[in-house]
């Protein structure tokens, strides 16, 4: 038996069946419902206490720090990382050579392991002086006055962002279009023109997501220099718990705010990725 | 056309690895005269404009450029490649069209004609609007000032490329190819562009695959083959009484085709959204 053909019409049609998906959600569902029940009624949540300390002065001090160094190292770093990537790039094969050197060994190490290294230059090099490489030396000062925990901080995290950067940025420049570069060298552009005018810019579409990420991914490193007592945000919730121990609610503070700032950082990253990836292609 | 060549190439040779992609190449390009260039893929004329721009570094031989020694200088007797800024300079007194236009994909047109006015050549940026904007109107583009390139068809963008390249007030212009990665029906609107430069006296050294231009636009035709200038002539010597049998080989195989041919288009269509 069939039906007539002009008869039929698939927009009267129901959705597919899918029964795999009902038990899928229903078991998602428990899950989700379980979780809620563990949060809520666990006392040692003390979810009072962490809204007492959300906005505690000394946490949030320790928020701008871990903002402001995140700042800090992604600036200096990217610019760093620029240089680098230009370095590599480079026909000076000494350059290219020393850059690519740079990066393996700044990306290889573990962050921690840096800061830890840069908060005890003091050991390796007493005095840090200007001067003629193996000359007279004109000024000089004891490491330990200008290495605080800050300048490590800020130097720890700049290198290892830069080699980071240096890779993102290399891979930007070389996904341009060579004709561009051709163009920009006919129209009698230096090389350094050719690079800031036109290559660079074109290189921000590929360059600008993964530097959202890891513009990320750097603001939670920050939490690593609390080891060399740095007060940033983890260091702050620290300080308060191993007075008070109430180890719980402060860490779910910390983890409130690092979701918060992480939240508008991809909002933000979302809103730049679709200004750099329009005008091209 | 006076007596001191605007370009003058001699024995220029230049080799990728082994490979040798032009093999003593002599040529002279006089004031206000067009140089057409043909010859199968692979010959070396895209090598030898790029050489002439130094966009690629010559091995072996010499160019002028009104004179001046292209790409090197003589210091204390020896010749030595000239400095990045002055290379640049030289770039910028000679104008190039591309095969695959590279328009500057993140600036609008008008800044594409306007950016190296400025730049290169120090001129204010209302002298350089204006200059733009009668550049564009010339190849037929005023209406697309603001435009982006993508937003444009293949023909309109090289036509922008042309007019990007002539901003400069080059001394020479080069092209290369400039309508081989055209659909059929645009290869006109840029050639009518290119035979209008040459009524106008502009000295040109052209590429190009599309024999009748090739013909109708020269003063001079060069037919290369494996790197080497095998004849030059008259538009009439080239093709109605070749005299190499390579010349004459060559030309068999465009006899009778549509006007439209080239070995080198790009496999993929042009996207004019
Ligand atoms: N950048 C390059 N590297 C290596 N070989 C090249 C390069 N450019 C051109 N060639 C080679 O040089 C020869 C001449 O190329 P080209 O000047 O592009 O020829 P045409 O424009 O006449 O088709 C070809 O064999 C080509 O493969
Ligand atoms: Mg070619």
């Amino acid at each position: 038996m069939s039906l007539a053909p002009q008869v039929l019409d698939v927009a009267s049609a129901r959705p597919r069946i899918r029964p795999l998906r009902w038990v899928a959600g229903a078991v998602l569902l428990v899950l989700v419902a379980q979780f809620a029940w563990f949060l809520v009624t666990n006392p040692r949540f003390e979810w009072a206490v962490a809204g007492k300390y959300l906005f505690d002065p000394n946490i949030l001090r320790g928020l701008g720090m871990s903002l402001l160094l995140t700042v800090i190292a992604m600036t200096l770093g990217s610019v760093l990382g620029v240089l680098l990537a230009a370095g590599r790039l480079s026909d000076f094969k000494p350059a290219a050579w020393a850059c690519g050197v740079y990066v393996a060994v700044f990306r290889g190490i573990p962050p921690l392991v840096q800061l830890i290294f840069w908060f005890n230059l003091g050991y390796l090099l007493p005095r840090i002086s200007l001067g003629v490489p193996f000359g007279p030396t004109f000024v000089s000062w004891p490491t330990n006055s200008v290495i605080s925990s800050l300048t490590a901080a800020i130097i720890g995290l700049t290198l290892h962002e830069a080699a980071y950067m240096a890779e993102i940025v290399r891979a930007g420049i070389l996904a341009v279009d060579g004709g561009q570069r051709d163009a920009a060298r006919a129209m009698g552009f230096t090389a350094r023109q050719s690079f800031v005018k036109v290559v660079l810019p074109q290189a921000m579409r590929v360059i600008v997501p993964p530097t959202g990420s890891q513009f990320i991914s750097l603001l939670k490193g920050t939490s690593l220099v609390s080891v060399i007592a740095m007060a940033d945000l983890l260091y702050s919730v620290q300080v308060i718990y191993n007075r008070t121990y109430e180890i719980v609610p402060l860490l779910i503070v910390a983890c409130a705010w690092y979701l918060a700032v992480v939240t508008v950082l991809s909002l933000g990253q979302r809103r730049l990725e679709q200004h750099f990836g329009k005008g091209q292609r | 056309m006076s007596d001191a060549p605007v370009l003058r190439i001699r024995n220029v040779r230049k080799q990728f690895g082994d490979h040798v992609a032009l093999d003593g190449v002599d040529l002279d390009v006089h004031e206000g005269e067009v140089v057409t260039v043909i010859g199968p893929s692979g010959s070396g004329k895209s090598t030898l404009v790029r050489c002439v721009h130094q966009l690629e570094s010559i091995d072996g031989g010499a160019m002028y450029l009104d004179g001046e020694l292209l790409g090197y200088e003589m210091r204390r007797g020896h010749l030595r490649p000239l400095p990045d800024r002055r290379l640049a300079a030289q770039r910028g007194r000679m104008g190039m069209v591309f095969q695959q236009f590279n328009l500057f994909a993140h600036w609008s047109v008008l800044r594409n004609v306007i950016e190296a006015q400025v730049t290169v050549h120090g001129r204010s940026p209302e002298e350089a609007r204006k200059e733009a904007l009668r550049l564009l109107e010339r190849v037929g583009l005023s209406g697309k000032a603001d435009a982006h390139p993508r937003m444009l068809s293949g023909g309109q963008q090289q036509r922008v490329a042309i007019a990007r390249a002539l901003a400069t007030n080059p001394r020479i212009m080069l092209f290369d190819e400039p309508t081989s990665a055209l659909d059929p029906e645009l290869v006109d609107e840029v050639l009518s562009v290119v035979l209008d430069l040459a009524r106008g006296g502009m000295t040109m050294i052209i590429v190009t695959h599309e024999m009748s231009f090739a013909r109708e636009v020269a003063d001079r035709c060069v037919f290369m083959e494996e790197g080497r200038v095998v004849e030059t002539g008259t538009p009439k010597e080239i093709f109605d009484n070749p005299a190499s049998p390579r010349l004459r080989a060559f030309l068999s195989r465009f006899s009778g085709r549509a006007a439209h041919i080239s070995d080198e288009r790009p496999l993929e269509e042009e996207t004019t959204s």
